[in-house]
């Protein structure tokens, strides 16, 4: 097994002199649901301390290319993923790594806020605490509900039960959970399509904070949070045998006002179908 | 096959009305050239009228687009569409100003015959309404090339306006007592080559509307 030293995560990224140009490479990946080839012949280059963006019609493999970023399409019996999905340099989907470690390093958010039934504290703490972080425990709650842009809300109920939060500060809580393993990459499963507009955008107004240490990589439906957060957009579509492709990758600004390709603006100008 | 009907029907609304507020505005350049080589105040105080219309339906369609982009979220070649449109119709509601400006220039000095029989301030007229219809035609196809080819017919517009210019200066060098009547008609000749100058700009967004990029197209050689 490889560990984390060598995966590097944020520690090895602060010793890294210069900055990558990628943190993450999928290079011609190909996932299979049993004899179905759900997403086909996948290139796509993720850079550090940026938001990329996934959209693309549902069916498309959005998803799928996502929980391949931290092997959790490990956990689906009939999945199989081919090709290569180099983290910090290593080929994370070898059978040579730890697929537990890989999801340390890349944490995931989902759609449903998912806290534990908790306190606030503990449903950061307890991560940290199975993972071994030494870092002192008080510490790491302030810093992870800072971080996560909720502890002026939570402060005085820290022992409260995290299921008696909104679904807004459900979802920041979900993500100061995930900070608090010390990831440097996280993924973000459609984190807004289950809350009301105000609590979305104090998620999207997080994520352009988040992404000054971390690098985000979202599937999302609305095309609008895609515009407003993302600094890269990936768009994915599907070919006739309904397998999902990689169309186009552009600069955010450029694939929302000139795209490339007429998939891509049949899409996007709501003319798809 | 389209999955957004009312969607399309309002962008379909938006193009009618910038269609139809073109024609008002060829309307009063047409009828303001008419007032002024007949000193015809009666014409001239309705293009004057029609300037406030020509206001009214701009700021009615900036309104439909701007609902557009606040209900619709419009993306991509929609979107640089309606931003054409907005900038579109700013330009077509200086070029009615331009017209206006004409207008009052024969409401103030009707009860004085013109300086000379009007020759090429006529032709400017044309030269720029043929630019105004076929800008807007371009536009309503999406033709770039189209666009392209209108702006060079700019220069025909400006060595027109040089002449005039230098034809009217011989004048008020000849004979000072003709400058105010001389000048007069050099305003007439200015608005028009504006109107012309205007209509590049159409093509612009033309050019932006269906290409992604904004290129100024009628570089001056100043």
């Amino acid at each position: 097994m490889v560990n984390a030293q060598i995966l590097g995560g944020r520690e090895g990224a602060d010793m890294a002199s210069s900055e990558p140009e990628s943190i993450v490479s999928l290079r011609d990946l190909n996932v299979h649901y049993g004899s179905f080839l759900a997403v086909r012949d996948v290139n796509l280059e993720v850079p550090p301390r940026q938001i990329t963006a996934l959209i693309g019609p549902s069916g498309c493999g959005k998803s799928t290319v996502l929980r391949c970023v931290n092997r959790m399409n490990d956990l689906i019996p009939a999945a199989k993923v081919t090709g290569s999905i180099i983290y910090h340099g290593i080929d994370v989907n070898s059978r040579a790594v730890d697929p537990v470690e890989v999801r340390r390093r890349v944490g995931m958010v989902f759609q449903k806020p998912n806290p534990f039934p908790k306190s606030i504290y503990d449903n950061i703490a307890w991560g940290a605490k199975i993972n071994g972080i030494k870092e002192n425990r008080d510490d790491l709650v302030e810093r992870c509900l800072r971080g996560a842009a909720l502890w002026d809300e939570v402060k005085d109920k820290l022992k409260e039960s995290g299921m008696a939060l909104s679904g807004g500060q459900q979802q920041r809580l979900c993500i100061a959970r995930t900070l608090a393993i010390n990831p440097d990459v996280i993924l973000m499963d459609e984190p807004c399509s289950a809350l009301d507009p105000i609590s979305t955008l104090k998620i999207e107004d997080l994520m352009r904070t988040l992404v000054e240490e971390y690098t985000i990589i979202i599937v999302t439906h609305n095309m609008q949070q895609a515009a407003r957060v993302s600094d890269q957009t990936v768009f994915f579509s599907l070919d006739t045998n309904r397998t999902g492709v990689m169309v186009e990758t552009g600069a955010t600004r450029q694939m929302f006002t000139n795209p490339q390709d007429s998939r891509t603006e049949d899409y996007i100008t709501g003319r798809f179908g | 096959m389209t999955i957004r009907i009312e969607y399309e029907r309002e962008l379909a609304e938006l193009r009618d009305g910038v269609v139809s507020m073109s024609s008002m505005v060829d309307k009063a350049i047409a009828r303001s050239i008419d007032s002024f080589r007949q000193q015809d105040v009666e014409t001239a105080r309705q293009v004057h009228e029609s300037d406030y219309k020509i206001n009214e339906q701009r700021w009615k369609l900036e309104d439909q687009a701007l609902t557009i982009i606040a209900t619709q979220a419009p993306m991509a070649s929609d979107l640089r569409w309606i931003a054409a449109c907005l900038h579109i119709i700013t330009d077509l509601e200086r070029m009615a100003d331009h017209a206006a400006g004409i207008a009052k220039i024969v409401l103030e000095t009707a009860e004085e015959p013109l300086l000379k029989p009007l020759v090429d301030i006529p032709r400017m007229a044309d030269l720029g309404r043929a630019m105004l219809a076929d800008s807007i035609s371009a536009f309503i196809q999406q033709d770039a090339e189209a666009a392209r080819e209108i702006v060079g017919r700019d220069d025909e517009v400006d060595n027109l306006y040089n002449q005039v210019y230098h034809e009217l200066l011989m004048f008020m060098m000849a004979d000072p007592r003709t400058i105010a009547r001389a000048t007069r008609l050099l305003w007439a000749a200015h608005n028009l080559e504006r109107i012309a100058d205007r209509t590049t700009n159409i093509c612009e967004q033309v050019v932006y509307a269906v290409e992604g990029r904004i290129t100024e197209l009628n570089v001056s050689d100043y």
